[in-house]
């Protein structure tokens, strides 16, 4: 079962853990607002159409490689404060080893291969978000 | 066919959208670029370093050398940084 989400609501772990997984094993990672150099809020722009596919293109990714009951990404949109959650991805399978390295995968992948921009408000202005190089070098290892 | 802006690209322009008709040797993503960068000084601010860009072919993240013959829909945007 894929289950992928684009919305601007706040994310609830409670429901999206029972909805992600009734199977042996339940990876799951959330990314949140970090407080980095007096930031204050967040703002995530998207490609809508583009997000969604993009999101489903790399959950049909994940099913394909490893043995997966399930896989969810659920991105918010819109304005977020600092602690909100972003980002929650999972992935369920009968055993850890797999489940783990889906779930790794589906974040860092998302993080090169999804179109969302993040702004940031630092007091009276805001600044977009530069790309780390890091992040293609953790994307890159799984193709 | 229809041009959609993102993040910086977007602000710098001071449009999400527009709709454009290229003339023929406006053939890859790349010569849209440089087209559309000579619409106006805020299109050149926004679209000057093609290498700070990335583009999608009708919802598709295509390389920029990409052709555009048959594209409903180009975007232009900045590199991603979402999750």
């Amino acid at each position: 079962m894929i289950r992928v989400l684009v919305s601007p609501a706040p994310i609830d772990l409670a429901d999206e853990m029972a909805l992600a997984g009734q199977d042996g094993a339940l990876a799951t990672f959330t990314g949140m607002v970090r407080a980095d150099d007096g930031v204050t809020e967040l703002m995530l722009e998207h490609y809508p159409g583009a997000t969604e596919r993009a999101l489903t293109v790399l959950a049909e990714e994940a099913v394909l490689r490893w043995s997966l009951s399930g896989v969810t990404i659920v991105h918010r949109v819109g304005p977020m404060r600092l602690g909100d959650r972003i980002v929650f991805v999972a992935a369920s399978g009968a055993h850890r080893a797999e489940a783990l390295d889906a779930c790794a995968f589906l974040i860092d992948r998302l993080k090169t291969d999804a179109p969302f921009w993040k702004r940031e408000r630092v007091g009276d202005h805001h600044r977009w978000v530069e790309p780390r190089a890091s992040d293609d070098v953790s994307a890159e290892k799984w193709r | 066919m229809r041009i959609l802006y993102f993040a910086w690209v977007r602000e710098r322009i001071g449009a999400a959208e527009e709709e454009v008709e290229p003339p023929a040797e406006v053939d890859t993503v790349a010569a849209l670029i440089g087209w559309l960068a000579a619409r106006s000084d805020r299109h050149a601010a926004a679209l000057s370093e093609p290498e700070r860009l990335r583009a999608a072919r009708d919802k598709d993240f295509v390389p920029l050398h990409t052709p555009i013959a048959g594209a409903r829909e180009i975007a232009i945007f900045p590199p991603v940084t979402g999750g």
